[in-house]
C-alpha cells in the first residue's frame, strides 16, 4: 500500500494549490467539492449533532483554506483535511462534554473480541436503507462505539479510505488501525444482535469462547 | 495444512474483508468457512452491516449547506485577495 497516493493525482493537487496561493482562490471548490460531503459526515458521525458538525466542517474548510500555503502536499489533500476535520471535530467534543483524553485512547492489546455467536442471519436487504427506522437504527449502531474504534470505522468503511491514511489521519500506527477496525465492526455487527434487530437464531451456550 | 479454529478466523475477519490477506492465509480460511457455519454467518453478517453504512444514501447534506459554505468561503477569498500586493 502506498500513503503517498498516485503521483500524478499529487502532482496535479500540487499545481491546483499553486494556482489557488497565486491569486486565483476560487479554485479552491475544485479541490473541497469531490469531499465535502464527507468532511460533513466525518464530522457528524464523531458529533452526532448536525448543528455542530456543520460548523467543524466549515471551520475545517476555512482552516484547511487558510493553511494551504503550509500544506507540504506529500500527502494528498484530502488525507490533511480529514486530519483537520478529525481533529476539529475531537476539540468541539471535549468542549462539549468534557470528554476526558482518556476516552480517546483505546486499548489495542491483543485480546480478540468475541462477537455474539448466531447460527444464522437473516441479511438485511440493502434497499431498505432508505426507511427511516433502519437509517436510526445505523446511526444508533455507529454511536454506540467508542469514539476511538467509531474514529476508525468512519475513515475506512464510510469515507472510504485506505489503511494506511486512516493510520495517518489519526497519528496511529497501521496495526493499531487494524485491531480498532476488527473491534469496530464486531461490535457493530453485535449492536443489530443485541438490539434485537435481526431476526436470527443465536446458539444457546456458544461452544467456543 | 494447519487448520484455522474460530478464534484465528475472528482474528483474521476484518483484514480478509479487506482483502489484505496473504494467499495461504485466505486458502486456510476460506476452508475454515467452508467447515463451520458459525464463523460463515459472522463473515457475512459483518459484511452485510458494512454494506448498510457505506450507502450513498443515508448521506444527505442539511438543506442549505452548500450556500452557506459558500458563503464564508468567498469572504475568505475577498479578505485573501486585498491582502495580496
Amino acid at each position: 500500500m502506498n500513503s503517498q497516493g498516485d503521483p500524478e493525482i499529487l502532482e496535479q493537487e500540487r499545481r491546483l494549490i499553486a494556482e489557488i496561493l497565486a491569486g486565483d482562490p476560487e479554485r479552491f471548490y475544485e479541490l473541497i467539492a469531490p469531499i465535502e460531503k464527507r468532511v460533513y459526515f466525518t464530522a457528524y458521525e464523531i458529533l452526532q449533532s448536525s448543528t455542530e458538525a456543520e460548523d467543524v466542517a466549515q471551520e475545517a474548510i476555512l482552516k484547511a483554506f487558510r493553511g494551504l500555503a503550509t500544506f507540504r502536499g506529500d500527502s494528498k489533500f484530502s488525507t490533511w483535511l480529514f486530519r483537520i476535520t478529525v481533529n476539529e471535530a475531537r476539540m468541539r467534543l471535549r468542549k462539549n462534554k468534557e470528554v476526558s483524553l482518556e476516552l480517546l485512547v483505546a486499548d489495542d492489546g491483543e485480546t480478540v473480541y468475541t462477537p455474539i455467536q448466531l447460527a444464522d442471519w437473516r441479511e438485511i436487504p440493502l434497499e431498505t436503507v432508505v426507511r427511516k427506522d433502519l437509517a436510526d437504527h445505523l446511526e444508533n449502531a455507529i454511536a454506540s462505539l467508542p469514539l476511538s474504534y467509531r474514529e476508525v470505522l468512519i475513515l475506512r468503511d464510510i469515507d472510504g479510505i485506505n489503511i494506511v491514511q486512516t493510520a495517518d489521519i489519526l497519528g496511529i500506527t497501521v496495526a493499531n488501525v487494524k485491531v480498532r477496525l476488527l473491534r469496530a465492526r464486531l461490535m457493530l455487527r453485535d449492536y443489530f444482535v443485541s438490539e434485537n434487530l435481526i431476526r436470527a437464531s443465536t446458539t444457546v451456550g456458544a461452544k467456543r469462547k | 495444512m494447519i487448520k484455522l479454529n474460530c478464534e484465528d478466523v475472528r482474528r483474521e475477519i476484518s483484514n480478509y474483508i479487506d482483502n489484505d490477506i496473504s494467499p495461504v492465509n485466505r486458502k486456510l480460511l476460506e476452508a475454515h468457512l467452508e467447515q463451520c457455519q458459525y464463523c460463515a454467518v459472522l463473515l457475512d453478517s459483518v459484511h452485510n452491516v458494512l454494506v448498510l453504512i457505506a450507502d450513498e444514501r443515508r448521506f444527505e447534506l442539511p438543506a442549505g449547506f452548500g450556500t452557506r459554505l459558500r458563503q464564508r468561503l468567498n469572504e475568505e477569498f475577498a479578505d485573501f485577495k486585498s491582502k495580496r500586493p
